[in-house]
């Protein structure tokens, strides 16, 4: 088994949950969705196509600010990533704050281009390391977006999966539930239960989800450690341990 | 042709009570500007985040320039919460209209097209269609049966700001591919520039720089602002001062804070005039 970090891991875990081809866009301040993304883009030969949108380096947009929300309008974007402060068992997602609105007894910055993105692209994956009960709540106290609209909305798209700290999870749009497909090693479907604040379905075997395998850490640490830099510095060197002054 | 002043000058020109556009932090913001503002003693400004804001919009928070934040999001990024908007929401002092980046582009587009209102889809289900009067779910008044669609009422600024790398003599500014800065430029009455450098010639005739140049007829006046982006960075030109920026957000977390930031940082000697 290779040795890796929780980082590298979660990388791993997002990996395997995005096509094969498309265009996966990456929103500010997300740098795990980030590696994932360009991992992928270089396991797929270039064919699944990686847009960040903060920073220079893999920016595609020369529109201004509006160019991501007209593409993904335009069903251009098969792949986005979206948190939340508060995530409930319908796949709302709070943005806002936590209390009573608008006062709120904490407030967050807000809801940025969720209940549009969540609605225009066709597999959202929700990532929130922080998995308790404090964050996965029976009902979100604001819903900056929606996970699941009646008939008479135009809606394409919406929630796929949910990664955390603990296990992956599935989002049935249908019956408006999550489903845990698999646990992190080390981590029990007990322990998922007890730090869940919503119910959710759980099959009879829940398999533990898989470790990346060496190849993948190494074209992780060996390619995708240089091309993140370019958007996260910082991030590059703690985790992927890339300094780009040593490689010049 | 566009009047070239100072920036104290540029401060000038903006009424208390206005209804200012500010770029988000990454898009060639004049912190320069808004410092200017801040000592002029601005008053009940209405502020539009195009989309998001951080620094302009907490130190016009802080300072009790703002009446009203609408924005998608108030956030110094990877410094964390911006600490005087937080605080203002909090305790009530400051009215914030929550909105989200889709519709405030949406809302600039309408009247850089002169109509009163545009649809956009998505959004209907948010919690923020609930507090905001202003919008409108409508059934498909085309009667294709597309179900229901949100209308934004367009948003028209009395001023936008912008820090541009380049102007010319003839009031023309460079902005690059930032085309939200065309936006605003395009969407409100006039637009309040700064500059880095004084472009020898007309940005307009140069055939590479045109596609990234505001013409002068919407700029109502012109600074120039020798690294006026600061602590924000200026894309191809500066980074930005992020130990500065963490700073802030350790510092301002408290109004004692913010106030010791402003007097520092801001108001510098028109404060020591004063006492």
């Amino acid at each position: 088994m290779a040795d890796y970090s929780s980082d590298e891991f979660l990388i791993s875990v997002i990996t395997g949950l995005l096509p094969e081809k498309g265009n996966a866009a990456v929103g500010a301040a997300s740098p795990v969705p980030g590696s994932a993304v360009l991992l992928k883009r270089e396991l797929t030969g270039g064919a699944l196509r990686a847009s960040l949108i903060q920073g220079t380096s893999n920016n595609p947009f020369t529109d201004g600010g509006r160019e991501l929300f007209d593409a993904a309008g335009q069903g251009r974007i098969d792949v986005f990533f979206l948190g939340g402060v508060q995530i409930d068992g319908q796949a709302n997602l709070n943005l806002v704050g936590t209390g009573e609105y608008p006062a709120l007894e904490r407030r967050f910055p807000g809801s940025f281009g969720s209940p549009y993105m969540y609605f225009t692209v066709p597999n959202v994956i929700l990532f929130r390391p922080e998995h308790t009960r404090r964050v996965f709540v029976e009902k979100v106290d604001f819903i900056s977006a929606p996970g699941v609209s009646p008939p008479d909305v135009q809606r394409i798209g919406g929630p796929k999966a949910l990664v955390t700290e603990l296990c992956l999870m599935s989002f049935d749009r249908d019956k408006g539930r999550f489903r845990l497909e698999s646990v992190h090693p080390g981590h029990s479907v007990e322990e998922v239960r007890d730090n869940t604040g919503f119910d959710f379905d759980v099959p009879d075997k829940v398999p533990t989800t898989a470790e990346p395998s060496g190849e993948m850490l190494g074209v992780l640490r060996s390619k995708i450690g240089r091309e993140i830099a370019g958007t996260y510095p910082e991030f590059a060197e703690r985790v992927l341990g890339y300094r780009a002054e040593l490689s010049a | 042709m566009t009047d070239q002043t100072d920036v104290a000058a540029l401060a000038e020109q903006v009424p208390d009570g206005a209804l200012v556009a500010l770029p988000p932090d990454y898009s060639f913001v004049p912190m320069e500007l808004i410092r200017a503002l801040i000592r002029r003693g601005v008053k009940d400004l209405h502020a539009i985040a195009v989309p998001v804001s951080g620094m302009a919009a907490d130190l016009l928070i802080g300072a009790g320039c703002l009446r009203v934040m609408e924005a998608a999001a108030v956030s110094l990024g990877e410094a964390g919460l911006a600490p005087s908007f937080t605080r203002g929401v909090q305790d009530g002092s400051l009215t914030m209209k929550d909105s989200t980046c889709p519709a405030i582009h949406t809302a600039l587009q309408a009247s850089e097209k002169g109509v009163p209102f545009m649809p956009l889809g998505g959004i209907i289900g948010s919690d923020i269609v609930k507090y905001r009067n202003d919008w409108k779910v409508v059934d498909d008044p085309m009667g294709e049966g597309n179900g229901r669609i949100l209308l934004v009422p367009a948003i028209r600024p009395d001023v936008a700001f912008v820090h541009a790398p380049l102007a010319d003599r003839h009031g023309n500014i460079w902005v690059g591919k930032r085309h939200e800065l065309f936006t605003i430029a395009h969407a409100a009455k006039t637009t309040l520039a700064t500059y880095e450098e004084l472009h020898d010639g007309d940005l307009t005739e140069d055939p590479v720089l045109s596609a990234g140049t505001i013409p002068a007829m919407y700029i109502g006046g012109l600074a120039r602002a020798v690294e006026g982006a600061k602590p924000l960075g200026l894309a191809g030109s500066y980074g930005a001062d992020m130990e500065h920026i963490r700073a802030y957000a350790k510092e301002a977390r408290t109004q004692e804070g913010f106030d010791a930031y402003l007097k520092r940082e801001v108001l510098g000697g028109q404060a020591e005039a004063a006492s």
